[in-house]
């Protein structure tokens, strides 16, 4: 049976890591987002040199674990476990965000394009106005499954003591010298974060195969 | 920075001896998880009563944890309920467990692609549904499966590296090893380390595309 004093006697100590994991994710969330819209701009722009920097940027950091990238923030550059990690899960989830948003926009028929374009909109304006909010509705789904593996690749901050939910339960464990309930109970903190997520990306994802 | 310190053969080839452990444990747990993902896949995709809700339930709360924790717990935890494994076949079961609940979900969405005449044509034409599913419905999904399987086995040599918090000797903790002798070889030994991923994961993306070109 689990041992539930665990829990409460603990509880701060849970809730801070739990905070931090959630802070961490969301503010990730957000940058790896505004990256991740810049780089599929680049890898479909019309210009040549864009898109070779911005398939060079996807392929190679979708094809490194993200471990050795916080390993290059935290102990080459020197910064802190929580900036590390988090600054190393932007960069890569960023690459993966870049693939399915420019999936979304490629998706989108060329007619579309072609018509904004000789009804007189400049590129930019075609993709703001005409693309871009017929991508959204296709991007939405692999984006939240994006958003679930940064939830859980957030407990790459425990490696370089960041701070996060996972590191706070070795914290707890070297405390009480127990690790299984310990970890049954970080886990339990995961899931709370993840299912709600990825229910809702279920729902959509349904919703999405209906209205096709 | 000490580059040519850093890159002398014999750390050249303690790192591809990292890296062949690295490929050998992805490759054996990508075998178990294609075995246990498929049976998984497959008695939820037959919606077996009973079986197939309660491996949902135990596969939605695989894929919905972190990796690390799974590889963490597997080794620490799982003495105290005095199931002692080593660190290699640690890192195998664990890495299997995530990973076959990640394709279980592949191989029942592959299965769920294939038209579902074809599993009409196969009963009416008096197959019976074992029958049906093994000829009839299996081979087709198999070939759409394979792109996704390939991503998947990209996905597990990357992830094989955070078995470093457990020790397994593979690519990262033998860099790890290097490095830890000077300050001076850090980033050599890191861009290198990320480059043998590179090459390897790359050119595993390269095929799983051509394969999915093909399909099309």
């Amino acid at each position: 049976m689990l041992d539930f004093s665990i829990l409460t006697e603990n509880l701060d100590m849970y809730l801070v890591g739990f905070k931090n994991t959630i802070m961490s994710s969301l503010i990730a969330l957000v940058a790896s987002l505004i990256l991740g819209v810049l780089v599929a701009i680049m890898r479909i722009a019309p210009l040549k040199p864009l898109n070779w920097l911005g398939t060079a940027y996807v392929e190679i950091i979708r094809n490194i674990p993200l471990l050795i990238i916080t390993f290059f923030f935290f102990l080459g550059l020197k910064l802190s476990g929580i900036y590390a990690g988090t600054l190393a899960l932007t960069i890569y989830t960023s690459s993966f965000i870049a693939e399915a948003i420019r999936a979304g926009i490629l998706s989108v028929p060329k007619g579309q394009m072609e018509a904004a374009r000789s009804s007189g909109l400049t590129y930019g304006q075609a993709m703001r106005l005409v693309i871009l909010p017929q991508a959204v509705k296709i991007v939405i789904p692999p984006l939240g499954n994006q958003f679930i593996n940064l939830v859980k690749n957030s407990s790459i901050l425990a490696v370089v003591a960041g701070l996060d939910l996972m590191y706070h339960g070795d914290l707890i464990s070297s405390r009480t010298f127990i690790v299984f309930d310990v970890y049954i109970f970080v886990a339990a903190f995961y899931l709370i974060l993840t299912i709600p997520l990825s229910l809702g990306v279920g729902y959509l994802e349904k919703r999405l195969a209906k209205s096709n | 920075m000490d580059f040519a310190g850093a890159y002398t053969p014999d750390n050249i080839k303690f790192l591809l001896e990292g890296f062949w452990v690295t490929i050998q444990v992805a490759f054996v747990s990508i075998i178990l998880s294609f075995i246990i993902g498929g049976l998984v896949g497959i008695i939820r995709y037959a919606k077996v009563p009973v079986l197939s809700q309660i491996l949902a339930m135990i596969v939605e709360t695989v894929r919905n944890l972190p990796l690390l924790l799974i590889i963490f717990f597997t080794y620490f935890a799982l003495p105290e309920v005095r199931i002692k494994l080593e660190i290699i076949p640690a890192a195998i079961v664990a890495l299997t467990i995530f990973e076959s609940a990640m394709l279980s979900e592949v191989i029942r969405s592959g299965l769920k692609s294939v038209d579902k005449g074809q599993m009409e044509a196969a009963r009416s034409s008096g197959l019976s549904y074992v029958q049906a599913l093994i000829h009839i419905i299996l081979p087709q999904a198999l070939r759409r499966m394979v792109p996704p399987i390939v991503s998947q086995f990209i996905s597990l040599l990357k992830d094989t590296s955070l078995a470093v918090v457990i020790s397994l000797p593979e690519l990262t903790h033998h860099g790890q090893i290097i490095y830890g002798q000077s300050q001076k070889f850090l980033i050599p030994i890191l861009i290198l380390v990320a480059l043998m991923y590179f090459v390897v994961n790359y050119s595993l993306s390269i095929v799983a595309q051509r394969l999915e070109l093909k399909r099309t």
